[in-house]
């Protein structure tokens, strides 16, 4: 049982050192671009797998992640902000200000799961298109009430935020996310979220409590899109609430669907080919001079419809496709 | 009048003055029973009669409008379902309810949330499976590929898995073939040896009277009959009405 456990953590520990090795010894000598798509992409998934959480396993379609996204990056951008202002270093490269970022993180995404919190409990009495409208609106009020507290640079949004994301941070936050998350499904809790999007009163005649279901795993995916929005705040150095509008949310559902709602592999996949679309997309914009994203998007998605209305893996992870070949080939 | 207070033992189920609507439709209108411990009590009527809104009530997936119930000396008609569940009431739904797309062995897990995964899980899968030989073949297979008795069968076997004394069965012979609803039926009789007390919807009169110790008619919303099963199957008017002879 004990190393049973162990055993399972093995591919974890794994994909860390991975992740240490190459920010150590490959990010150097990467092109800045490249290692910009990289961080962005790690942001995606952080994004992507939580909000599969919500949409594939629990089966609450919810199209507001980059309001919870903001909150996080807000609230973590405030803190480093008041601490630099309070004398800290927080130049890049020093220990202390990954240890700052870090703590800043997890504040940012406490937040967001509070407010994830708040709005779960009464929204996810809805279902359907009716969720979907009020986290589409919630979405919007974090973006309009941003645009209006002072505090939080109002239009102008904040700037000087220190740039303290580093490669190493981004895919630990990636595979403390994927960890956590998989784990949660595989778990007692996790079957009762899978019970709830199949078949919501035959998992509360088995004595699941939906309601609390529910709005837990809207909670804990709210927390991770915190985090990342973190990331995202201390990459960039400046928010302004209009990175944080409907087209970020529509975006991360996106790769959820293009991925496989209910398949985390698949949103990993997602969020890294989308990524990488999406900068290709910008160089081809320069010549075109029209933004072509959002169509390209949708035809996406449209043909994605119509050839594999599952998601590019449907609810299964890439270990089972890797699986079954052996077994087929022996039989 | 009915056999609880007939035997003088205190009823484990009691349904005082129940009256359900939805919106302006009164599907039932004032329906008291009661039934005992160790009973099989069989509801009977046709389709509208709010048999199925009964059992909904009572296992608190519908809200009373008028009236309460009481479980084991306890009011349960104000409690959420999940809770009610946690009292050892269970209902096996109509249509079955199980979920499709989760394998034969994850729909008895999630049978025993109630009761956690505790050691003796291991001990109740294996007396499901003793009861439904063929589940056990199945069990990594996704419970949308079993046959509809399969299903029914998996059903039951989730609900047994939440240790329940009291079973809300919800026409459990739906659309399956005669020699499935024979087997059906007789594990029904099995689990109520085994001591659960049983609540039972039924199209089937026949068939349900000659497993139950009494009988409920409802009609339109109200309880126009009841009595003990056999004395049922033999009244004329039960025949003519419910029983399809002429």
């Amino acid at each position: 049982m004990g190393s049973a456990t162990l055993k399972g953590l093995v591919p974890w520990l794994v994909a860390l050192l991975t992740m240490a090795a190459t920010h150590f010894l490959i990010v150097p000598i990467l092109p800045s671009t490249l290692s910009e798509i990289l961080v962005f992409a790690g942001i995606n998934i952080v994004l992507a797998v939580s909000l599969n959480l919500v949409n594939g396993f629990t089966g609450q379609f919810s199209i507001g992640h980059a309001g919870f996204m903001a909150v996080g990056a807000y609230a973590a951008a405030w803190a480093t902000l008041a601490l630099r202002n309070a004398g800290i270093d927080l130049s890049d490269g020093t220990f202390i200000a990954q240890v700052i970022l870090v703590g800043a993180l997890v504040f940012g995404g406490l937040l967001s799961g509070v407010v994830g919190f708040l709005v779960g409990l009464p929204s996810l009495r809805l279902k359907g298109d009716y969720l979907a409208i009020v986290t589409l609106g919630f979405g919007e009020i974090i973006r309009v009430s941003l645009l209006n507290l002072d505090f939080l640079g109002g239009a102008r949004g904040l700037s000087g935020i220190p740039r303290i994301t580093s490669f190493l941070l981004v895919y630990l936050c990636v595979v403390v996310t994927v960890f956590v998350i998989w784990r949660l499904i595989r778990s007692n809790h996790g079957r009762a979220l899978l019970a709830v999007r199949e078949d919501e009163v035959a998992a509360e005649s088995m004595g699941v409590n939906t309601t609390q279901a529910k709005v837990r795993a809207f909670a804990i995916g709210a927390f991770f899109a915190g985090i990342a929005g973190g990331l995202y705040g201390h990459y960039l150095t400046i928010l302004s609430p209009a990175a944080f509008d409907f087209n970020r949310s529509f975006e991360i559902v996106i790769m959820v669907v293009l991925g496989g709602m209910g398949s985390l592999s698949g949103s990993v996949v997602a969020a890294v080919l989308l990524t990488l679309l999406r900068e290709y997309l910008r160089d081809l914009a320069e010549y075109t001079q029209v933004d072509l994203r959002m169509i390209i998007y949708s035809l996406i998605l449209i043909g994605l419809m119509l050839l594999r209305p599952n998601g590019l893996l449907g609810t299964r992870e890439l270990k089972d496709f890797w699986r079954r070949r052996p077994t087929g080939k022996s039989a | 009048m009915n056999s609880a207070a007939a035997t003088g033992t205190t009823p484990m189920l009691e349904v005082k003055d129940l009256a359900v609507n939805y919106g302006a439709i009164n599907a039932v209108r004032g329906v008291s029973f009661a039934v005992a411990p160790g009973e099989i009590v069989c509801l009977l009527g046709a389709n509208g009669a709010g048999k199925t809104t009964i059992l909904r009530t009572i296992s608190g997936l519908l809200r009373t409008t008028k009236g309460e119930v009481w479980f084991k000396g306890e009011k349960i008609s104000t409690m959420p379902a999940h809770t009610i569940v946690q009292k050892r009431l269970c209902q096996v739904p109509e249509g079955r309810g199980i979920f499709l797309n989760l394998s034969v062995e994850e729909n008895l897990d999630l049978g025993a949330w109630v009761v956690g995964k505790a050691k003796d899980y291991q001990e109740d899968l294996n007396k499901a499976f003793e009861l439904f030989p063929r589940l056990k073949d199945r069990r990594k297979q996704n419970a949308g590929t079993l046959s509809g008795g399969e299903q029914q069968m998996l059903a039951i076997a989730r609900a047994l898995m939440s240790h329940p004394e009291f079973l809300l069965l919800d026409e459990p012979s739906m659309g399956l073939a005669p020699r499935v609803i024979e087997t059906i039926f007789q594990v029904v009789q099995d689990i109520n040896k085994r001591g659960v007390t049983i609540l039972l919807v039924e199209q089937n009169a026949m068939q349900a009277l000659q497993v139950a110790h009494r009988g409920l008619v409802l009609e339109t919303g109200t309880l126009k009959l009841q009595g003990r099963a056999r004395e049922l199957l033999e009244s004329d008017e039960i025949r003519k009405a419910y029983l399809g002879e002429i």
